[in-house]
């Protein structure tokens, strides 16, 4: 099979935007060799038409070596690839329109880098450039900065009620409390994740507990309040425990998060995490083994992914228009399966679920999740 | 040896190729490529089982056995019917003194059948004990083997992140029956059965049809279902440490034991759908090796050894911390190397649209406590790959040492 990777495949959205030049062209044709040792940078060719380019780079140095694609003032970088190994190749894909541009590899990854020109010929492909949307990049960045620090706030607060109730023994209260709190950790799951030491302290599922772990978090306290048989309730003490660490875990999730800055492939990847999560947690009915509030976290989830599309979408809108109408389209079907299993002011439980509906909604979270996992890339080319 | 040639019957046909030099019934001398290697017989007896060190063929049948009888006699009786039955289908033989299609025309076939025609196939047949064989769950002996436990057949504990199913897990006797063609394992692992209808059931079984690992230099690594190459650090027949990795040694007890190994079975189901909308960074991220041909990220080509100090931009290291092929390196566990050798599986779909496939993970190893446990251990705690695996399925087993003709398999631990 090596060798056979198609553009349609490689970049589905990619090639829409194409739309106008020669897209049944394949990379191949188009691909630039690029050979990196430690004293010299041998570019295949000095020159290429417009569109969409692959440089394969090639690293036959000893040192490890980056290859970029500097716009001519040698300052503005329109495409790199990093921390390529000795012996090692890896591709380089973006959209260029026509002009002068340098070409560097950085073996060591000090210095300049061993530069030469490029030109870029006009082929008459009408493209959106890769680095063209960087201000709108910066804007969905920004927008999702603040989604994410206000989701956290909001989990802040409405810890505090849901504590407060369950500690007061008032569990009735805690219980109808429970999922709606959830849904703003899980709305943020992705960066929430990625501070490796909190997410086990506050969602680790019992399934995941290694032999002789501490169990703390919302899924503890979510056995305690849907106790299955044979299960010995926590005492107050425990309780009192147990919501402390709650609490001072999401106090410090809030001031982390508070001066986080993302970049534009962290939204793209985040929303196809949320999506995954959706997959493989919550369609499942594993995430939340004892209240079956999964699909709580289903609509969280699908809520974050959506925020950072619609975040990215002039972005997506200007580069692949048919990828953002088909994002937007099985965004609403998503939406309008779930919404299907509504109750009151939130969802039926998961145990509710006949296998058929489980099935239909986990086929319309597939459908959004293939093209989704698209968005980076077309994105950030 | 007491059984109907099957290679008689393809001589009958024309089909001579399959001939290997083992048993002196109706060998031909055939002129033979790498095509007929892969049909040749793999010799039952000697001092090991086969089928651990032997190169890993490309499909796998394995089945758990729970015994149904109380019986030490029957136990016995069955081994030493599974052993003579191994001994014949291995050799490309048919199983029972009259064979698929001869003897008394009112009784059903001795051997099954769907294998006549087929050669030898490399056909090996290896058999282990799991722990409830020596004890039951309260801990009482069931056939007089409680005072042989090894020490090392150990229940594994309960590592982050399992979801075993009852129905593939544990056994009393587990096959593993390997072979180049699927027909021929599948042949073997149901005429076993039915040889232990009375004495022994079959608890649940797993069909592999690719091979992924190599364990010998002469194989290529082979890929796993996530499209890349891994383990190419195993064991191999080849290497200068490979009897001392994986067979009990003399001074390591018990003596029923020396010759023999361990063995680890875990059925791995893998999220295939989530891991195909993952970025080949990410994906290369996670194994620590290149997707086209397995090199380690800091460089070189698949078997150059990695570099786990190599930094990249920002002094963030080449092979991630959390990457799959650092945390198993057995230079992460004091050199201690285990011989893999898994096969990829898949089994229809989960109902949810999403194929059931994975990797049913075999290891064997001269001591669980010191290799697949460690490792194991810390992949369930570190592994970025665990997002995209489950691990569904479980076995612990202690696979006796070989036999010479006339033996059983067990014989050794049955006359301790």
């Amino acid at each position: 099979m090596k060798g056979a990777s198609l553009p349609g495949v490689l970049t589905a959205g990619a090639l829409v935007a194409l739309a106008g030049c020669t897209s049944n062209e394949t990379t191949a044709d188009n691909a630039i060799a690029v050979t990196s040792s430690d004293t010299a940078c041998e570019v295949s060719s000095g020159q290429a038409p417009s569109g969409t380019l692959t440089f394969n780079v090639t690293n036959a140095g000893a040192q490890v070596t980056e290859f970029y694609l500097l716009a001519e003032d040698g300052l503005r970088i329109l495409g790199e690839v990093e921390n390529i190994g000795p012996g090692l190749r890896r591709d380089l894909v973006l959209a260029v329109p026509p002009g002068k541009y340098l070409t560097a590899c950085k073996p060591g990854m000090t210095g300049d880098g061993i530069r030469a020109e490029f030109t870029i010929t006009d082929s008459g492909a009408d493209l959106a450039a890769t680095g063209q949307f960087a201000e709108q990049i910066q804007q969905a960045a920004d927008t999702y900065a603040f989604y994410v620090k206000d989701q956290a706030e909001q989990l802040v607060a409405d810890t505090d009620d849901f504590v407060e109730a369950y500690l007061a023994g008032d569990d009735d209260r805690a219980r109808a409390l429970y999922a709606p709190t959830r849904m703003h950790w899980e709305r943020i799951e992705p960066v929430a994740e990625s501070f490796g030491d909190l997410d086990p302290k506050l969602d680790l599922r019992e399934a995941d507990l290694e032999e002789g772990q501490d169990w703390t978090g919302w899924h503890r306290i979510e056995k305690d309040l849907w106790p299955p048989v044979d299960y010995r309730p926590m005492s107050p003490a425990q309780r009192q425990k147990i919501s402390k660490l709650l609490v001072a875990d999401t106090a410090t999730l809030l001031s982390r998060v508070a001066d986080q800055t993302y970049r534009a492939d962290q939204l793209g990847n985040g929303a196809k995490e949320l999506l995954d999560e959706v997959a493989t947690g919550k369609v499942t009915g594993e995430e939340e083994a004892w209240s079956h509030t999964d699909l709580w976290d289903f609509q969280a989830n699908v809520d974050g992914a959506r925020v950072a599309f619609d975040a990215l979408a002039p972005v997506v809108q200007g580069k692949d228009p048919e990828l953002a109408q088909m994002l937007e389209s099985r965004f609403d079907d998503v939406q309008a399966a779930l919404d299907q299993h509504r109750k009151g002011d939130g969802f039926v439980l998961y145990t509710d679920l006949s296998p058929n509906q489980v099935k239909r909604l986990a086929a319309s979270v597939d459908a959004l999740a293939e093209p989704l996992s698209q968005l980076t890339a077309t994105v950030v080319t | 040896m007491s059984a109907v040639s099957r290679r008689r019957f393809l001589g009958l046909i024309g089909a001579g190729a399959a001939t290997a030099a083992v048993g002196a019934t109706a060998a031909v001398a055939v002129s033979r490529d790498q095509a007929d290697a892969l049909a040749d017989a793999v010799p039952f007896f000697g001092s090991h089982q086969a089928g651990i060190l032997t190169p890993a063929q490309d499909r796998l049948h394995f089945a758990a056995f729970d015994l149904t009888t109380e019986r030490r006699d029957d136990v016995i009786r069955m081994l030493r019917a599974w052993t003579d039955a191994a001994a014949a289908m291995t050799a490309g033989l048919e199983v029972g003194e009259f064979g698929a299609t001869a003897g008394p025309y009112d009784a059903p076939p001795q051997d099954t059948g769907e294998a006549l025609g087929l050669p030898p196939s490399g056909l090996t047949v290896t058999i282990g004990f799991g722990r409830s064989l020596f004890t039951d769950s309260s801990g009482g002996d069931r056939f007089g083997l409680a005072g042989h436990l090894p020490a090392g057949l150990i229940e594994l504990p309960t590592f982050p992140g399992d979801t075993l199913d009852p129905a593939r897990t544990g056994g009393d006797i587990y096959v593993q029956a390997c072979a180049n063609d699927p027909q021929v394992a599948v042949h073997a692992v149901r005429n076993l059965a039915r040889l232990g209808f009375g004495t022994a059931t079959v608890r649940w079984s797993q069909l592999g049809f690719g091979r992924t690992s190599s364990t010998s230099a002469a194989q290529a690594t082979p890929r796993n279902l996530f499209g890349f190459k891994d383990g190419t650090a195993n064991v191999k027949a080849e290497d200068p440490d490979a009897n001392t990795s994986v067979w009990v040694q003399p001074a390591d007890g018990p003596q029923w034991m020396v010759g023999g190994t361990f063995g680890v079975a875990r059925r791995i189901r893998m999220t295939i759908e989530t891991w195909d909308r993952t970025s080949l960074r990410e994906q290369e991220a996670i194994f620590g090796r290149t997707k086209v041909d397995g090199a380690p990220l800091s460089g070189g080509d698949e078997f150059t050894e990695p570099d786990f100090g190599a930094m990249g931009r920002d002094d963030v290291p080449l092979i991630a911390m959390d990457s799959h092929m650092r945390l198993a390196h057995p230079s992460r566990h004091g050199g201690v190397r285990m011989l893999r050798r898994g096969y990829n599986y898949t089994d229809g779909s989960d109902g949810l649209g999403r194929l059931d496939a994975g990797l049913f993970f075999l290891a064997y190893q001269r001591d669980v406590r010191t290799s697949f446990l460690p490792v194991q251990q810390m992949l369930a705690r570190s592994d970025t790959l665990n997002e995209y695996i489950r691990h569904t399925g479980s076995a612990v087993f202690a696979v006796p040492p070989g036999v010479a003709e006339g033996g059983y398999i067990g014989q050794a631990l049955f006359e301790a």
